[in-house]
């Protein structure tokens, strides 16, 4: 589903977030990445959805080959992944519902199976009662939980989690993870960055472990 | 949300699992989720039939146009300013249009009453001169000629130059004989004139032909130069137009920075994105071409009474020409397609600088 072949990512201010890393990741795994503060873990998720691009190595998506993916292209390969952005990036500019909702709109689904799918996508981050508020009057919690209900409301086949439960209590992080590894049951392939240690050792999940940019783990912890 | 949990605990645990809820009705079991809700689907694109891309596809449409009306409403003085601002640039060249093809119309009235002076030749007889005057009578092209004796001419010389005294001095009527001829003035003006003048002028009697349209070429002459002089400025104020609404799509688009990024993150196309602002261009441009509009139906009506009163000073019975009803929608049609393409310019220019691509 992934693979990253000797990828470097030197920003334009000359500092290298990611220095020839390799890995590979199946269809329908469920993975994590974990590392200090500004070891890369943001940087490589944004290769992967092409936010950036990478200045050396090639990246592979979904069989697609990121480097040559024409322009044209890039926004259906974007509606089959599902992101959950670290800072949410939500809009405060409409309501939670239309928030979630972002996604079907511009992939232009019908005005009722919107409906419909926000509700479920809104009911399984127990935010249904939350539908007409603004995003600013929620709790950061609230919001990075609106920011998970628009990352699977698309049903994607592979989901993005860039710090997911930072601003989450344990109990609503378990749950979090639940639905993630729900998702991940029926085929999903889901990487998860986070540096909740706890976490990665109730998961028991493959992680891939950064430091400096560098790959230094990849396995079951170490 | 966090800090009403402990008062219900009871609808928490393992939520997401399966357990059942107050609101919802859920199995109670753990392990096999619900597939039908949580089975990712691939490429969105290949489930939905073309009858439902094409609903989405005007139902965004209509959503666009609508929410940037809508947000242009939202701030009614700052749009009012841009639509003025347009309607002026707009109004200015089609009012001096407005005005030349009423002089134009002027032009044309004072032609028919322009005369053709056809002075003939000395050893023409009086006689010869009458049959040559009713000859010239018939044409189809000439309205009326009249005949002037040389004793009529020098009389007329004489009251209407006060020089008398000089001419009771000569000895013989320097004064040739006159046919004045009225020529019926069609559509093309001075080249029917001039036509008729070949024609008068090719008569063995005649001696020459004065045909008093100078000032028939020099009007014309001046509606050219004036008309270029429109069309430039027109051209320049359309410029002005497109460079405004370019400049208000470009705030439009840097407001709206943080959306445009997220859109496209979730999976955007450029034309979805570019939509929206595409509207906005286009309602500027005919909101500006409706004010012109009425800017220009106010002008000439304010203008039309005093003109009147002019005209009837002169029994002429020129009345002024504002913009018809049609005119005035072809104007906020250009004045709408300018603002689209002012928009797309700067959609172009500023859209794909935002990151990521
Ligand atoms: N747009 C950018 N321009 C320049 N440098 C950047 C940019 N984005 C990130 N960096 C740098 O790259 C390094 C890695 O950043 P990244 O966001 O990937 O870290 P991270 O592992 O996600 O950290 P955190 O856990 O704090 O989110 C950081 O040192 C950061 O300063
Ligand atoms: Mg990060």
């Amino acid at each position: 589903m992934i693979r990253f072949e000797t990828v470097s990512k030197r920003y334009d201010t000359g500092y290298e977030a990611l220095a020839r890393v390799d890995f590979e990741v199946e269809s329908g795994e469920m993975l994590f990445l974990t590392g200090h503060s500004g070891a890369g873990k943001s940087t490589l998720m944004k290769l992967i959805l092409l936010m950036e691009q990478p200045s050396n190595g090639n990246v592979f998506v979904d069989g697609h080959h990121l480097a040559r993916m024409p322009k044209s292209q890039l926004p259906y390969f974007r509606r089959n992944i599902g992101v959950v952005f670290q800072n949410h990036q939500l809009l405060f500019d409409r309501t939670v519902y239309d928030n979630v909702a972002l996604p079907l709109q511009v992939a232009g689904y019908p005005h009722q199976e919107i409906g419909k799918r926000v509700r479920a996508a809104l009911d399984k981050v127990d935010l249904l009662d939350k539908e007409r508020s603004n995003p600013m009057t929620l709790s950061g919690g609230e919001q990075q939980r609106v920011g998970i209900a628009r990352a699977v409301v698309n049903k994607p086949t592979l989901l993005l989690a860039d710090e997911p439960t930072g601003n989450l209590d344990p109990e609503l992080s378990n749950e979090i993870m639940t639905l993630f590894r729900q998702f991940n049951e029926v085929g999903t392939t889901v990487m998860i960055a986070t540096h909740d240690v706890e976490l990665l050792k109730r998961m028991n999940k493959r992680v891939l472990g950064l430091v400096q940019g560098k790959l230094v783990h990849d396995g079951v912890l170490w | 949300m966090k800090s009403n949990r402990p008062s219900k605990p009871e609808r928490r645990p393992n939520r997401m699992g399966a357990s059942a809820t107050p609101r919802n009705e859920r199995p109670r079991r753990e392990a096999p989720p619900r597939l039908e809700n949580v089975r990712p689907q691939g490429a969105v694109s290949s489930q939905m039939s073309w009858r439902d891309k094409f609903d989405a596809w005007s139902a965004h449409h209509s959503n666009s146009a609508i929410e940037s009306l809508l947000r242009m409403l939202g701030t009614p003085l700052q749009s009012l300013m841009t639509w003025l601002v347009i309607a002026i640039a707009i109004a200015l060249p089609a009012a001096l249009f407005v005005v030349f093809s009423n002089v134009q119309q002027i032009g044309q009235s004072w032609q028919d009453s322009s005369q053709i002076s056809v002075f003939l030749k000395k050893e023409a007889s009086a006689g010869q001169a009458q049959d040559l005057r009713s000859r010239w009578a018939k044409r189809p092209d000439v309205v009326q000629a009249t005949y002037v004796s040389p004793e009529q001419a020098l009389e007329e010389f004489k009251l209407g130059s006060g020089l008398g005294e000089l001419a009771n001095h000569l000895d013989e009527n320097p004064l040739p004989a006159v046919i004045l001829v009225k020529p019926k003035i069609g559509g093309n003006a001075p080249d029917a004139l001039t036509s008729l003048q070949q024609a008068l002028v090719a008569d063995p009697l005649v001696a020459d032909v004065r045909l008093d349209m100078l000032w028939v070429k020099r009007l014309h002459q001046f509606i050219t130069v004036a008309e270029r002089f429109v069309v430039a400025l027109a051209g320049l104020l359309a410029l002005g137009v497109l460079l405004v609404i370019g400049n208000t799509i470009r705030m439009a688009i840097e407001n709206r920075r943080d959306e445009i990024v997220v859109v496209k993150l979730v999976g955007a196309t450029d034309a979805y994105v570019r939509r929206p602002f595409l509207y906005t261009g286009l309602w500027f441009g005919v909101g500006g071409g409706i004010l012109a509009a009425i800017l220009l139906a106010l002008g000439f009506w304010w203008l039309s009474a005093p003109v009147t009163q002019l005209a009837d000073l002169y029994q002429s019975s020129f009345r002024l020409q504002g913009l018809g009803f049609i005119e005035s929608l072809q104007l906020i049609l250009i004045a709408g397609f300018t603002g689209l393409i002012g928009a797309w310019i700067a959609v172009a220019r500023h859209l794909y600088q935002i990151q990521p691509r």
